[in-house]
């Protein structure tokens, strides 16, 4: 938020502006420039405010009819589906609703890995967004447990018991976590007041994150950096808020599919259980965007070595921006890592699908080698790779093309590609 | 950030090939009768719902509770849709407890519409006692708990078969095609002409076993038609905006040269 020069057309206006500068905020807001090149995968910002307060709305008026509470929760939830007025639709929208959030926080992050997004002079953005990630996962965690089927019960029952890995005071966090000797009534209403907390936490936290994006502006597919505002930026408004509506539309068209047509394929069979503490079910599985760190949780045969890889695949996220040597931000330079990125995105995809089945055999073995990768890629080729490799020439504005450059035009005007 | 197919490729190879690798247990494939709620127009069958209503409560029902459904609900769109009057009948062939009355006294009265399914068992232990130690769960969300769905229910309802020669089992296990690990402490629940319909509809155990599951279905997602319904009107909707967005967008973003 650098120049301010608004001043408000009408007296009230300036009069108000004087006290609280709301209208030089707004003012902001539409008049930000965003560099013009900006291709659809910049979209998900916008898309993902939206499923931040679908979850918040939705989760709000289920908590007016749900019951956190071990004997009464499953039944409140089927009370939810058939007694409420469109108790089904809200309760569809919020659960299918947390999986569209993580499918588009996966594609915003994995762009922000190809553009380059995190380095320098926005690590503090990211950082934020990864702040936000990991308290989204618990978000989404403590939610699956609230119906109280079977999944929610032992999905618990292992994430709990996988802080009895610390040494020493190991079973005594548990016993706090649980409230008890054994997940039940205590933990459940705990995890409801927490998960009704944590979505403040992350729209204030989202606030922080714009706020950080709008100190530097955003990044682009070329990853230069702009003058602003210039012939190479847009102002916010109308440009980008039309574009980031007919992105979300097409969205909202894939999640009203899955909200109408198939409204429980995400999510697993034996929630519809209510949940029984004498029978475990065959396989305990997380939801699908927590698999990934599932299988590398279960890939390391010592429970302490374990749970220290799962949360060291989120800890190098975190301190990405110091890995990655590369002065270089987009990938559209990076010949090199181009390639390491694709492999990156095919590691994780199969460490997802491992995920979902038996820790044994084959599964056991690639779930292994997928997390050696994933370490490697981040500790190992991201260091090097930003000394060794030569980048190709990068253009100077998004307006003019290098001049006998090496970069293709097309790439330049990447806006116009399609996605 | 063009999706590189190369990468795509090797990535499905390696996923058929982990899959192709441990591909030994595989299960027998489901049945399937071909189901009417299925689609973006799915609706159920109403006369096989009512067919079906018959079935579980004069078979199903001597076993499973079914307790988040009122009687209200078959009277209901969407549902088996039996006139109210009808739903008030089915309600006061059931028992429940109420009260206390003034006195303090509980008493039982006839089921009303706004009741829960009165199940055949008191409780969960008294259910699991009588049943062989094993419990008949109950058949609210019974299609929904299941993988496979409707099609793994009507499976297993016909799946009843002699065990194969080496396998020994014990009292009250039978042998079950489609059931995980092929053990069902539910004896075969259906025999030709076991329920005589009210429509004169031919008994086999295919017919009931469609009709029970397809009443099952239904009971498990009593909105599914009202949620096919709006969800077509919802994404005309989101189909004319979107249009509409995207020339308004083009029609905006041709003030630059940028292409948008």
């Amino acid at each position: 938020m650098s120049e301010h020069n608004y001043t408000p057309s009408s007296k009230f206006g300036k009069w108000f502006n004087d006290r609280l500068p709301l209208l030089t905020l707004a003012n902001h807001l539409t008049d930000y420039p965003t560099p013009k090149n900006l291709n659809y995968w910049w979209t998900f910002g916008g898309i993902l405010t939206f499923c931040l307060i679908t979850q918040i709305i939705t989760g709000l008026i289920l908590a007016m009819h749900y019951v956190a509470h071990a004997d009464l929760a499953f039944g409140s939830v089927e009370h939810i589906m058939r007694n409420v007025n469109y108790g089904w639709l809200i309760r569809y929208v919020h659960a299918n609703g947390a999986s569209m959030f993580f499918l588009a926080v996966y594609i915003h992050i994995f762009r922000s890995l190809y553009y380059g997004s995190y380095k320098s002079p926005r690590e503090m953005i990211w950082i934020l967004g990864m702040i936000i990630y990991v308290l989204m996962m618990a978000a989404a965690f403590m939610g699956y447990v609230l119906p109280w089927g079977q999944m929610s019960f032992w999905g618990a029952t292992v994430i709990t018991n996988l802080f009895s890995a610390i040494p020493l005071v190991g079973e005594s966090v548990v016993t706090w976590l649980w409230g008890g000797y054994s997940v039940d009534n205590p933990t459940l209403t705990r995890f409801f007041s927490l998960h009704y907390l944590i979505p403040f936490l992350i729209l204030g936290l989202v606030v922080l994150h714009i706020w950080a994006l709008h100190v530097p502006g955003n990044n682009n597919p070329i990853g230069i950096d702009l003058k602003k505002p210039s012939k190479d930026t847009v102002p916010f408004h109308p440009y980008i808020v039309i574009k980031d509506l007919f992105a979300l539309l097409i969205f909202l068209i894939i999640f009203a599919l899955f909200v109408f047509y198939s409204p429980n394929i995400l999510g697993h069979a034996d929630n519809y259980i209510e949940a029984n503490p004498l029978v475990t079910p065959a396989h305990i599985v997380p939801e699908w965007y927590l698999l990934p760190f599932y299988a590398i949780l279960r890939s390391v045969p010592d429970k302490l070595l374990g749970v220290i890889a799962m949360f060291s695949a989120i800890f190098v996220l975190i301190i990405l921006p110091w890995l990655d040597t590369s002065k270089v931000r987009s990938t559209i330079f990076r010949p090199l890592y181009k390639q390491f990125y694709w492999f990156l995105i095919a590691d994780v995809l199969i460490l997802g699908y491992v995920g979902a089945m038996p820790a044994e055999g084959i599964y056991l073995l690639v779930a292994r080698v997928g997390t050696a990768y994933y370490f490697i890629h981040f500790l190992v080729i991201l260091p090097i790779l930003g000394r060794l490799e030569k980048p190709l020439e990068i253009p100077t504005s998004i307006t003019d093309p290098v001049l006998g450059g090496s970069v293709q035009p097309s790439f330049v005007k990447s806006d116009k590609k399609k996605i | 950030m063009k999706i590189r197919l190369k990468v795509i490729f090797s990535f499905i190879a390696i996923l058929s090939l982990i899959t192709s690798l441990t591909a030994a247990e595989k299960a027998a494939k489901p049945l399937s009768p071909g189901w009417s709620f299925k689609g973006f127009f799915g609706k159920f069958d109403r006369a096989s719902l009512q067919r079906g209503y018959q079935v579980y409560s004069e078979v199903c029902a001597a076993c499973h509770s079914m307790k988040y459904l009122t009687y209200r609900n078959l009277a209901e769109t969407g549902g088996p849709e039996f006139s109210v009057e009808q739903a008030k009948i089915i309600a006061s062939n059931y028992e429940v407890t109420d009260g206390p009355d003034s006195d303090g006294e509980m008493f039982t009265r006839p089921a009303r519409l706004s009741d829960n399914f009165v199940g055949p068992y008191p409780n969960e232990q008294a259910a699991t006692a009588a049943n062989g130690g094993a419990y008949p769960p109950d058949m609210s969300v019974l299609v929904k708990a299941r993988k496979g769905g409707a099609d793994y229910i009507y499976s297993v309802l016909l799946g009843y078969d002699e065990p194969p020669a080496g396998m020994t089992l014990d009292d009250g296990v039978y042998y079950n095609t489609y059931m995980a690990g092929n053990k069902i402490k539910m004896s075969n629940p259906l025999s030709e002409d076991l329920v005589e319909y009210i429509d004169g509809t031919k008994a086999s155990n295919e017919q009931m076993a469609k009709d029970v599951t397809t009443f099952l279905a239904w009971a498990a997602e009593p909105t599914l038609e009202q949620r096919h319904k709006l969800g077509f009107r919802a994404l005309i909707y989101l189909l004319i905006i979107t249009v509409l967005v995207y020339f308004s967008m083009k029609r905006i973003w041709s003030r630059i040269e940028t292409k948008v």
